[in-house]
């Protein structure tokens, strides 16, 4: 039952990330990025990570997404023109990408025995674990996050205010 | 057991999706895609992750993840400002032509 949802969802997740790939229009390539999302949510519940599958679909396919599709409408962005790109992108950079896969793969599957198998559904880390880890070990890391934020926040409504001598 | 699979599995789909991501990267022209194809490579880590985190039974790896979401989420926040506001000086999308800073 685990096993085949992990692969259902894998190859939802592969599918959205080709499509986001492929898709010309900003708001297609948004949709398909929060398919990926939501099943990545679904294999870390597989994987016993619950606090985080929630998270997953709290803050990234709905806050951050909910951003993103916000800007794209509010900008109008339109069909993406086709110029060629930057040479280096076509001549290094893809090749480049497809020779790193090509050599995580072998790796991986050389490898394969050294890293072990998981078994699912036999580890699970609750949210109270996440929470007293949190809370009582990297309580200072916790509260400097907390500060990125609200200098994040600060920073967003500074750029995006329009200027007052306009 | 049926329900015992190999971490490389995991691995796999995690360095896919940010080779993917990456591709997208280079490939895409549009700013605001750009920036999606930074979130699907960061996804694509924090799946392994949380595949390790189980794998070595530690919780530190999810607590990882959850940090790299707070970072993220700031960063989509002041990206999308930054968007914003390059948007309003160029009235543009399209990463070619901004080219302020190009020789």
């Amino acid at each position: 039952m685990h096993l085949i949802l992990f692969f259902i969802f894998g190859m939802l997740c592969l599918a959205g990330a080709i499509n986001l790939l492929l898709q010309r229009h900003p708001i297609n390539s948004a949709l398909s990025l929060i398919v990926v999302m939501a099943s990545l949510a679904v294999l870390y519940l597989l994987l016993g990570a619950e606090f985080l599958a929630a998270a997953q679909i709290i803050v990234y396919s709905g806050a951050i997404m909910v951003l993103f599709v916000f800007v794209i409408m509010l900008l109008n962005a339109g069909v993406e023109d086709l110029t060629h790109g930057s040479r280096a992108a076509y001549v290094v950079g893809i090749p480049g990408v497809f020779a790193i896969i090509a050599v995580l793969t072998a790796f991986f599957f050389t490898h394969r025995a050294d890293f072990g198998t998981i078994t699912l559904g036999s580890y699970y880390v609750s949210t109270a674990g996440i929470s007293r880890l949190l809370f009582r070990d990297l309580l200072l890391a916790f509260e400097v996050t907390s500060i990125l934020i609200l200098v994040a926040i600060l920073g967003a409504v500074v750029l995006a205010r329009r200027d007052a001598s306009e | 057991m049926s329900n015992t699979i190999p971490t490389v599995f995991y691995l796999l789909l995690s360095a896919l999706l940010f080779s993917i991501g990456a591709v997208a990267f280079l490939v895409k022209r549009n700013i605001i895609t750009t920036f999606m194809s930074i979130e699907l490579m960061l996804n694509g880590v924090n799946l392994a992750f949380v595949a390790f985190a189980n794998h070595l039974h530690q919780a530190s790896g999810q607590i990882f993840v959850f940090f790299v979401m707070v970072v993220a989420a700031a960063e989509a926040a002041v990206g999308l400002a930054l968007i914003i506001a390059l948007f309003r000086a160029r009235e543009t999308l399209n990463v070619d032509q901004v080219n302020l800073l190009k020789l």
